[in-house]
């Protein structure tokens, strides 16, 4: 009898080993795909139990910050936002029933303490609660104040939305990034508020600065003169005959309120923002060259922001089935910023915002970014934004010069020369975009300030404006934030 | 060194990881070190004395190690039942106290444990009856009848039950083993017993499928009927009877676990835990797994891990913690061993294994050693039905096979399955210092052991 129990000894020896290897699958070989499933709550539990770094803007206006609540031994922080839906975009929210978005996906790694390896090893040694870094943000809060009231009075069809980036050309700080309509983070805990916000119509979730694309309308017209400049095939004084109408990929093209201009050279063309000039200038171009100084601008693919890729779209020309195409399209009207069957140019305001940086930078563009500086909780900067890191020499410092004085007699004299800033030269380009022909427009107004030094470059457009254009409706909105940033 | 010295070295160890491991609780939670762990440490050190004496009076030559594996199991339990919730270790330990009363009687009254083969069809009544409990009084907890309710105490049958059901079958085996293996006829290369032999096997399979109907519960029949093959293949050497066996209980399982709904989602649940149309149920062995996965190589430590839902996330609780308002469902009872896994680690969990395998070997060399079939029979069938409980919880809480509620012997917390266990190391010590104790020598009245000893 005794080998049948020795036999059954070493069975149940075999029998319990198997859950010693079913245990080190779990706890450890397949652990990390545990932790990634989305049943799988302890993640964001565990994640909630670690108050969160606040959020201020760079004059010192708390966005968000961490409240506990339930108390006791293990409070949860839950995140409250004081400044409510000022800075609902771009700043987005963080929320564990409903996830993160913006700014607070972007930064989560900061916000929550992960950035730190070696940190949070000698916190767990010195056995501290592990904190998130406190993170300071490049956007002033009076000048998104003004952004955001100026554009919400310039909406006047219900439904509809707007738009305004402001960046600092030396170094891409983002200083005010503006999204109408607006929504109150706080509100989006609430089951039944997030679900409204999402069905709404007007789509207050979406940050239409990095989201929403546009055609530019008039204010292409730069991106188009610096590749006209710096290809060499153009000068400012380049002279071109702009009658109107003229044919343009056999269909007529007007200028604006069908003015003729006989012969103009380049400058006047943008002063006044002559449509069969710039066509023409398109048309010599090519697609390809054209093509090839969008993407330098940053076209066609998602801004370079620390910002989350869903939530950004690229600008460039779109077929009717939404995909991006890089040529078979009518040039001449994707220089003027519209487009035709084959092609429409749409962009986003982030994007026109990095052409007037671009230019600004003498020719160079940096990449955009939100964060000044990022704070471990015992008070080490871990991060800061020093002299910005750089996206691309888009044109020659040339060709910037030549396309600024260009741009500056814009405002002496052109299309914007109702616009000031404090006194102050600055360069700038409309745009007034025709959505139909009811007289639907697409304003925008595009400029850096001052001319000889730039500080603040801008973008601002709105939604399906009835009767507006650029200079009269997106530019005062603009011309105010950058005198608020320039003074501030 | 003798025996009883040997058993009392091992326990030393026990108390002094029992106070490291309250220790360790107390840090986690209160940032000091109190002189409590060391009371408790005590109190459990001065238990296991008491139990130590009582076998070194009553069963001098018995195995010296069975009894300091089950106390560190025990130490291990409270350990972790106090991390979870301080009241309910309070409550175990009262019930180990009651354990070790039984313990001791089960001892003095069984000291002649062959009575029990009178008893045989009494006991295997009794037995069923037990089994049957939970399902006269139609207790249903999670689709399973598994306890009985008898006023405030809820009270597990199986956990009896199966010392009942090894002693009868431990009984009718050591009778009818000559017969079931000699008088066997040879089909097809296969031996099969006469049937008149063989028919009271058939109905012990009968009876674990009926079980499986009843209780609706496949860990438990796993249990009962694993030990009854195990105890058929040590009674008659027969592979072919165990081969037999599984195949008509894997049979029997697929074709009852197809119709009873209850064993069929578990079994759905079991393949794939995390499919979109999993049945309800799947979150605990999804939370199990999550919990282990939160554990890795060393473990978050004692106390350190989720398990309490924060505010927030609780939800609203009619029952106290750890009932609700815990993310890993009943962490103290069927689950214990995700959290020994979360907090200890791989490590710790293995080191909980290899415990019960070491169980198992100081069980099964007390079968080997034990003089007469009933008592081999006896030691084997508890010592495998033991280590198949463990089996059966920590397979199914790891998804090796479909998880059941039973409790982790020593471990888990629960009055009935402390005391039940308590019996049935009762039983393999009263074997063991049978098996061990040395021949009594007949002849001439001899010297006294300590002059004995020199030479």
């Amino acid at each position: 009898m005794n080998k049948p129990i020795v036999r059954i000894y070493v069975l149940v020896v075999l029998l319990l080993a198997t859950p010693v290897y079913f245990t080190s699958k779990w706890a450890v070989f397949d652990a990390e795909e545990l932790e990634g499933k989305s049943a799988n709550r302890r993640p964001l539990i565990e994640e909630q139990q670690i108050p969160r770094g606040s959020i201020t803007t760079i004059d010192g206006a708390l966005i968000a910050e961490s409240l506990p609540e339930g108390g006791g031994r293990n409070p949860v922080y839950v995140r409250g936002y004081p400044e409510g839906s000022l800075f609902g975009n771009p700043v987005g929210y963080s929320f564990v029933d409903v996830g993160r978005t913006g700014i607070e996906s972007a930064e989560n790694d900061l916000l929550v303490g992960e950035d730190n390896e070696f940190a949070s090893i000698i916190d767990q040694l010195r056995d501290e609660q592990p904190a998130g870094a406190d993170i300071t943000l490049t956007i002033d809060s009076e000048a998104q104040r003004i952004a955001t009231q100026g554009l919400q009075s310039a909406i006047s069809v219900p439904g509809t939305g707007a738009a305004l980036v402001a960046i600092e050309p030396a170094t891409g700080a983002v200083r005010t990034m503006a999204s109408i309509p607006g929504f109150d983070p706080n509100a989006v805990q609430s089951d039944n508020t997030f679900k409204q916000l999402q069905s709404d119509e007007s789509a207050p979730l979406l940050n239409r600065p990095t989201q929403s694309t546009y055609p530019p309308g008039s204010t292409m017209k730069v991106v188009t003169a610096a590749a006209a400049l710096d290809s060499g095939e153009f000068e400012p004084s380049t002279v071109l005959n702009a009658d109107s109408p003229k044919q343009i990929s056999g269909i007529e093209l007007q200028n604006s309120g069908g003015q003729s201009f006989g012969d103009i050279d380049m400058t006047t063309a943008l002063t006044n923002s002559v449509n069969t000039y710039w066509a023409q200038v398109g048309e010599q171009l090519g697609p390809e060259t054209m093509v090839t100084y969008m993407k330098r601008f940053g076209f066609y693919s998602d801004p370079e922001l620390d910002y989350p890729g869903d939530q950004m779209a690229p600008s460039g020309v779109y077929n009717s089935d939404g995909d991006l195409v890089e040529e078979g399209f009518d040039v001449g009207r994707v220089a003027i910023g519209q487009g035709g069957a084959e092609g429409q140019l749409l962009a986003t305001a982030t994007q026109m915002a990095e052409v007037a940086a671009a230019v600004g930078n003498g020719g160079t563009l940096m990449e955009p970014t939100f964060l000044q500086q990022a704070k471990d909780p015992d008070g080490r900067t871990i991060e800061e934004l020093g002299d910005g890191d750089e996206q691309d020499q888009v044109i020659s410092e040339e060709s910037a010069t030549q396309l600024t004085e260009m741009m500056t007699n814009v405002t002496r004299e052109g299309t914007a020369s109702g616009l000031s800033v404090g006194g102050v030269e600055f360069a700038g380009k409309t745009g007034t975009a025709e959505i139909d022909l009811e007289g639907t427009n697409q304003p925008w107004f595009i400029a850096f300030a001052p001319s000889q030094d730039p500080q603040i470059a801008v973008a601002a457009t709105i939604e399906r404006c009835q009767g507006c254009f650029g200079g009269e409706v997106a530019g005062p909105i603009a011309t105010d934030v950058v005198e608020s940033l320039l003074s501030g | 060194m003798s025996a009883r010295n040997r058993e009392l070295l091992a326990l030393v160890p026990v108390a002094v990881l029992l106070i490291a491991g309250f220790t360790a609780v107390f840090i986690t939670r209160s940032d000091e070190i109190g002189d409590l762990s060391l009371i408790y440490g005590g109190y459990f050190f001065a238990l296991c004395l008491v139990a130590h004496l009582f076998l070194r009076f009553r069963l001098p030559h018995a195995d010296p190690y069975l009894f300091p594996l089950c106390a560190l199991l025990a130490a291990i339990g409270l350990v972790v039942i106090y991390r979870i919730k301080d009241d309910l270790a309070f409550d175990q330990a009262s019930v180990f106290v009651l354990g070790l009363v039984l313990f001791c009687l089960t001892i003095v009254l069984l000291s002649d444990y062959n009575v029990l083969e009178r008893y045989r069809y009494l006991i295997a009544t009794a037995g069923i009856l037990l089994l049957l409990g939970p399902f006269i009084t139609r207790n249903q907890v999670n689709g399973a009848y598994l306890s009985v309710d008898i006023g405030p105490i809820s009270f597990q049958p199986a956990e009896l039950a199966k010392i009942c059901i090894v002693i009868f079958l431990a009984s009718y085996l050591a009778e009818k083993r000559e017969m079931l293996s000699v008088a066997a006829r040879r089909i097809a290369g296969l031996t099969i017993p006469p049937l008149k032999h063989f028919g009271p096997l058939l109905v012990v399979w009968g009876a674990a499928m009926l079980m499986l109907v009843f209780i609706r519960d496949l860990g438990s029949s796993l249990m009962f009927f694993g030990a009854f093959l195990a105890l058929l293949y040590v009674a008659t050497g027969r592979l072919s009877y165990v081969l037999i066996g599984l195949a008509m209980f894997a049979i029997g399982s697929l074709v009852l676990g197809n119709n009873i709904s209850h064993v069929h989602d578990r079994f759905e649940i079991w393949l794939d835990p995390f499919a979109g149309n999993a049945p309800e149920g799947a979150g605990q062995i999804q939370q199990s797994l999550f919990a282990q996965a939160d554990g890795g190589l060393f473990g978050q430590g004692l106390g350190e891990s989720l398990l309490k839902l924060p505010g927030p996330f609780a939800p609203d609780c009619q029952q106290p913690f750890p009932e609700c308002g815990s993310i890993l469902p009943t962490p103290h009872t069927d689950f214990i061993y995700a959290v020994i896994t979360m907090e200890l680690g791989l490590f710790g969990a293995c080191a909980v294994i290899l415990i019960y395998a070491l169980i198992a070997a100081r069980g099964f060399k007390t079968a080997v050693m034990a003089p007469d079939g009933f008592s081999k029979l006896l030691a084997a069938g508890l010592t495998a039905i033991f280590a198949l409980q463990a089996f059966v919880i920590i397979g199914g809480v790891t998804k090796v096979i479909p998880l059941t509620g039973v409790t982790l012997p020593f471990v888990s917390f629960g009055g009935s399955s402390i005391v039940a266990n308590m019996i049935l190391l009762a039983l393999l010590l009263l074997v063991s210092d049978r098996a061990r104790r040395p021949p009594p020598e007949p002849s001439q009245p001899g010297p006294t052991d300590l002059e004995r000893a020199p030479a």
